[in-house]
């Protein structure tokens, strides 16, 4: 039961707070293992990892999503282009490749939330959003979003008016979908730098909104 | 296959909890453990397909107790393992005991941002033009494979309507068995939340998933 209480089965508090000491250094040693027979084997370059590593841990992650945002947010041709045809439109501010292959971005409006999960696994557009948070990849997330979204949305701590529609995309094929939110009000004039302030992450995968202007000022 | 990771609409108790200020990493063992999978896909050979099987093709308890990168580490060991990469005494031993099985090419420092950059597009040439166009309705197919399938369990047997043509990808089916890629028509199908959920669910519920050809048919 040990391992049951730990696992996909809970949120990140048990995942990630109460591991079992030995447990813990079983899988430690496990990998340490690994890594040492790959490197001996000369399968793995040892640099490679550890740049694999740093670019995902300070390089890709939702800032650049925020980016794609704000700018679709203040130039009109480019909100069109990034519609009808993301990865390109993605692509001209350099964010490209890895499970970013085939993006498609859906739009927010006035009557229609959109939220983007992977009940299959963990699939999520890396170049523009990083690496899935635990909450994403985890067992609750994956049931509830296509069931029950409005319900994730209140676990988000926030509740969608009952007439606004609910559009969720399950990410089944090598297509990785953003959501590109509304554009808080008050914020005439601002510029892009500023604008991307404002982009969370969570809004980008619909489980959240962008922040108001009051929050950044 | 009809594995635990199947989890769309599975009835599950507490809220999901999102964590403030999450780490992009919870351990340092993560890290390597997510670098070593990232890596060792160039010298492995096997493709994206491959790997998912290898992490869900287990028994429930298994993939439900296990974390994450704990899934992605037993995925890896099984590839490995499977292509006499590494063998199950080297890893007790933790050191290698013989020589490397030839590779083709590893990953060098030197390539990791051109690999990155370059990714993995899926989109193939089509043989033959789609099956299917927008507005079309289709019925997702009830097949139950004991491979690797990208069907979620939820809408088989469902009817939905195509809302997008997404071109030709390499199909999952047969490319996580070694059949090859078979690439097939991909398109976005929705389904209306209560022809899912039934007539207690939430009427303004519209849910999709990107179906190749094979899993839809024609009403």
């Amino acid at each position: 039961m040990l391992r049951l209480s730990w696992g996909y089965m809970t949120g990140p508090d048990h995942d990630h707070h109460r591991h079992d000491h030995s447990e813990l250094s079983e899988t430690e040693l496990r990998v340490r293992a690994l890594e040492t027979i790959l490197t001996e084997k000369g399968y793995v370059d040892p640099a490679a990892l550890d740049l694999l590593i740093e670019t995902y841990e300070t390089r890709v992650g939702p800032r650049n999503g925020a980016r794609v945002v704000a700018r679709a947010w203040t130039d009109p041709d480019y909100h069109a282009r990034l519609l009808k045809d993301a990865t390109p439109a993605i692509a001209e501010l350099g964010y490209a490749g890895r499970q970013g292959e085939h993006i498609v971005a859906v739009a927010n409006t006035s009557t229609l939330h959109n939220m983007v999960v992977c009940t299959l696994c963990s699939c999520y557009p890396w170049p523009v959003l990083g690496l899935p948070p635990v909450w994403y990849k985890s067992a609750p997330y994956r049931a509830k979003a296509v069931k029950d979204p409005r319900g994730v949305l209140r676990d988000f701590g926030f509740e969608l008016p009952e007439d606004t529609g609910i559009r969720v995309w399950d990410s089944t094929a090598e297509i990785r979908y953003m959501v590109l939110p509304m554009r808080p009000a008050g914020t005439d004039g601002w510029s892009e730098d500023r604008l991307a302030d404002l982009v969370t992450r969570d809004s980008m995968i619909g489980t959240g909104l962008p922040k108001a202007p009051l929050e950044v000022a | 296959m009809d594995g635990a990771h199947d989890m769309g609409g599975v009835a599950w108790s507490g809220p999901v909890e999102p964590e403030p200020n999450e780490p992009v990493f919870h351990a340092p063992w993560e890290r390597r453990a997510f670098a070593l999978t990232m890596a060792m896909g160039m010298p492995g050979g096997w493709n994206i397909d491959m790997s998912r099987f290898a992490r869900e093709d287990r028994p429930p308890q298994d993939y439900l107790g296990k974390s994450y990168y704990e899934i992605w580490l037993a995925g890896l060991e099984r590839l490995m393992l499977e292509r006499g990469l590494v063998a199950p005494d080297e890893i007790e031993a933790a050191r290698s005991l013989r020589q490397a099985k030839p590779v083709a090419k590893i990953l060098s420092v030197e390539d990791v941002a051109a690999v990155l950059h370059r990714g993995g597009p899926t989109e193939r040439d089509a043989a033959s033009p789609a099956g299917f166009a927008v507005g079309d309705r289709v019925r997702a197919r009830n097949i139950n494979p004991p491979t690797h399938t990208r069907l979620p369990r939820y809408v088989r047997g469902h009817v939905g309507r195509v809302e997008r043509v997404l071109g030709c990808h390499v199909f999952p089916d047969s490319n996580a068995t070694g059949a090859g890629e078979n690439p097939q028509w991909l398109y976005t199908v929705t389904f209306d939340g209560r022809d899912l959920w039934g007539e207690a669910s939430d009427g303004g519920l519209t849910v999709s998933v990107d179906a190749w050809q094979p899993y839809l048919e024609r009403l």
